[in-house]
């Protein structure tokens, strides 16, 4: 790969990127949202959090498995359950996740 | 949840994301050293790093390029993956009152963790929150980034640390909170079915984009009057 290459993709990808994440607030900032965008937007949070939790829990790669982070997830949510801190949650999900991980191979 | 003591600022921003940046700094560390080893040199994954901060889409275009993928395939896959920025974006406008600047500068900090901890329920978002934590997390990702091009593999695979885990374990705990009633709970469940359902079909990336539309359950009935940002204390 020539480096010219790389510098199209680090280029493209950062201006693509940037523009995205722009878009938003540039354009509509400040602004409340048109009364029949707040019902949806409500729910914008918790369906792409719930998205995030099953993508990283259970995604690699266009397959959906069941390795380490499973344990390590259902540790975090027990912790959860408990009323721990998030750093405590972060710490065991992170702990049981290695655990497993080196005990399994 | 219940109510605050007292509105949340920058400090508690940074706080909230101070244990995954840890975390941070070991992907982008890892980020650093496949970057290297995919051929992109030294400054091209530093630059990106500065430039795009989205973790997802740098890795994939690194491993699209150094498995000898085309320039196009690469630049796909990682906007495909930063897509959902287009509606986080969305959701997070109201609440930045800014000047143009301000508002540009939120915005580039605004990924799925600031996003996350800046969220205050029933669609709110806190914008003091979203600065200190995309501050924080900003330099774990670049400064991990150095480190991974500067001196290779010292940590190993982040893997191995469990750090992997550590993201899913943040966003359930800021998502546990926020399932107060059954609407809530119905999108979660929803998005999170749908995120699971097209993984094995379509690219990364699309599958959580396609989650967001779980939001519209929110159209089923007219929403409460909910008071305009500004007007909160």
């Amino acid at each position: 790969m020539s480096m010219s290459t790389t510098w199209i993709v680090v280029i493209a990808v950062g201006i693509a990127t940037i523009a995205i994440k722009a878009l938003g607030p540039v354009l509509l900032g400040g602004r409340p949202l048109p009364p029949r965008l707040a019902g949806p937007i409500a729910l914008l949070a918790p369906a792409l959090l719930a998205a995030l939790v099953a993508i990283n829990t259970f995604g690699a790669d266009r397959q959906l498995v069941l390795d380490a982070r499973v344990p390590g997830v259902a540790a975090a949510a027990v912790a959860i359950w408990l009323k721990a801190p998030v750093l405590v949650v972060i710490i065991v999900a992170a702990a049981v996740t290695a655990v497993v991980r080196a005990v399994a191979g | 949840m219940s109510e605050p003591a007292r509105e949340r600022d920058h400090r508690d921003g940074a706080r909230a994301v101070a244990p995954l940046a840890i975390a941070v700094l070991g992907f982008g560390a890892s980020y650093g050293v496949l970057a290297r080893a995919a051929g992109m040199g030294v400054l091209a994954p530093i630059v990106m790093s500065a430039t795009t901060f989205a973790g997802s889409a740098q890795f994939a275009a690194a491993s699209i390029l150094g498995t000898g993928g085309a320039t196009v395939s690469a630049i796909t896959a990682a906007i495909l993956l930063n897509a959902r920025y287009a509606p986080i974006g969305v959701s997070v406008a109201p609440y930045l009152t800014g000047g143009f600047w301000s508002r540009f500068l939120h915005a580039q900090l605004t990924v799925d963790e600031t996003w996350a901890v800046a969220a205050e329920g029933e669609g709110r978002f806190n914008p003091k929150v979203l600065l200190g934590a995309g501050l924080i997390l900003y330099a774990a990702w670049v400064l991990g980034t150095i480190l991974g091009v500067a001196f290779g593999d010292v940590i190993g695979d982040p893997a191995n640390w469990g750090l992997d885990a550590a993201f899913p374990a943040l966003f359930l705990a800021l998502l546990v909170p926020q399932l107060k009633d059954r609407k809530t709970l119905e999108a979660a469940l929803l998005g999170a079915a749908i995120a699971l359902a097209l993984t094995p079909f379509v690219p990364a990336g699309v599958p959580i984009i396609a989650a967001s539309a779980a939001c519209l359950l929110g159209l089923r009935e007219t929403p409460p009057a909910t008071p305009h940002p500004g007007t909160t204390p």
